[in-house]
């Protein structure tokens, strides 16, 4: 439940949303990810630090490098949050259209 | 069975469109909010105030399973009918800022409608709030229902 919530804080701020479309379509060290943004290096790997508390990140080494990659179980997460949203207009809809319906045959 | 409610919410973004087709004639589908009776009825909820025309306003009192009332309000700043409402929408006493909804009804083929809301956020973190809720309250009812189920053991 807390991991969660954290994960939601995760992705609320803009430079952490930014990183996740960086690494959407490949891996990259945090040297390359800090090259995108204005801000200083230590920001940069506050937020990557963050990211990877929330298991939004895995982190790999590769030599001396320390490469970050999205951790797609944990991006699934968060597109399943709007389901419960979908459902609940689908729910209201649904009776919408079926209080409609008997309205129209007592006319 | 897919379902026929579509969410178009893009990541970043303060804004969020819910489109839905049904199947219905476009004037009973507007009828459907503008009516107090028949908004009551598929709402689920109390309609203290409706008043459906430019300079009108609204007020809702829904009270959920656990007896806690809630309480929606709005001013509509454009309604014409069977094609379009504007309102503003604000759940006093929640935290989160008041919202301006854009409700477009359109004819789909005979008997068959579609609307179109678009819904406009203060920021991009109230859009995220507001489209969690429904997924946090679901995540609580199933503590209360588990919290239940251990004392009863």
């Amino acid at each position: 439940m807390n991991l969660r919530r954290d994960v939601f804080q995760a992705i609320a701020d803009p430079t952490r949303r930014t990183i996740l479309l960086l690494l959407a379509s490949q891996a990259m060290t945090a040297g390359a990810i800090a090259g995108n943004f204005d801000t200083a290096r230590p920001t940069v790997s506050k937020h990557l630090q963050i990211l990877t508390e929330c298991e939004l990140l895995r982190q790999e080494q590769n030599g001396r490098e320390v490469y970050y990659s999205l951790n797609p179980m944990k991006m699934k997460e968060i597109a399943d949050f709007i389901e419960p949203f979908r459902m609940m207009w689908e729910t209201r809809f649904n009776k919408l259209e079926e209080v409609m319906k008997k309205y129209k045959t007592e006319e | 069975m897919e379902l026929k409610t579509k969410i178009h919410a893009v990541e970043g973004r303060h804004d969020i469109t819910v489109t839905r087709e049904f199947d219905l004639p476009v004037a009973l589908l507007f009828k459907a909010y503008v009516e107090a009776e028949l908004l009551e009825e598929w709402m689920g909820t109390k309609v203290i105030k409706l008043d459906a025309k430019p300079h009108g306003s609204y007020q809702f009192i829904t009270t959920d399973p656990m007896g806690n009332e809630h309480h929606f309000n709005g001013v509509i700043h454009h309604c014409e009918t069977n094609k379009a409402m504007t309102r503003t929408f604000e759940m006093p006493g929640t935290g989160f800022p008041v919202q301006l909804e854009f409700f477009t009804f359109e004819e789909d083929g005979k008997d068959k409608s579609k609307l179109t809301m678009h819904m406009i956020f203060k920021s991009v973190a109230d859009r995220d709030r507001l489209l969690k809720l429904p997924f946090a309250q679901g995540i609580n009812m199933a503590h209360t229902r588990l919290e239940k189920i251990l004392k009863n053991q």
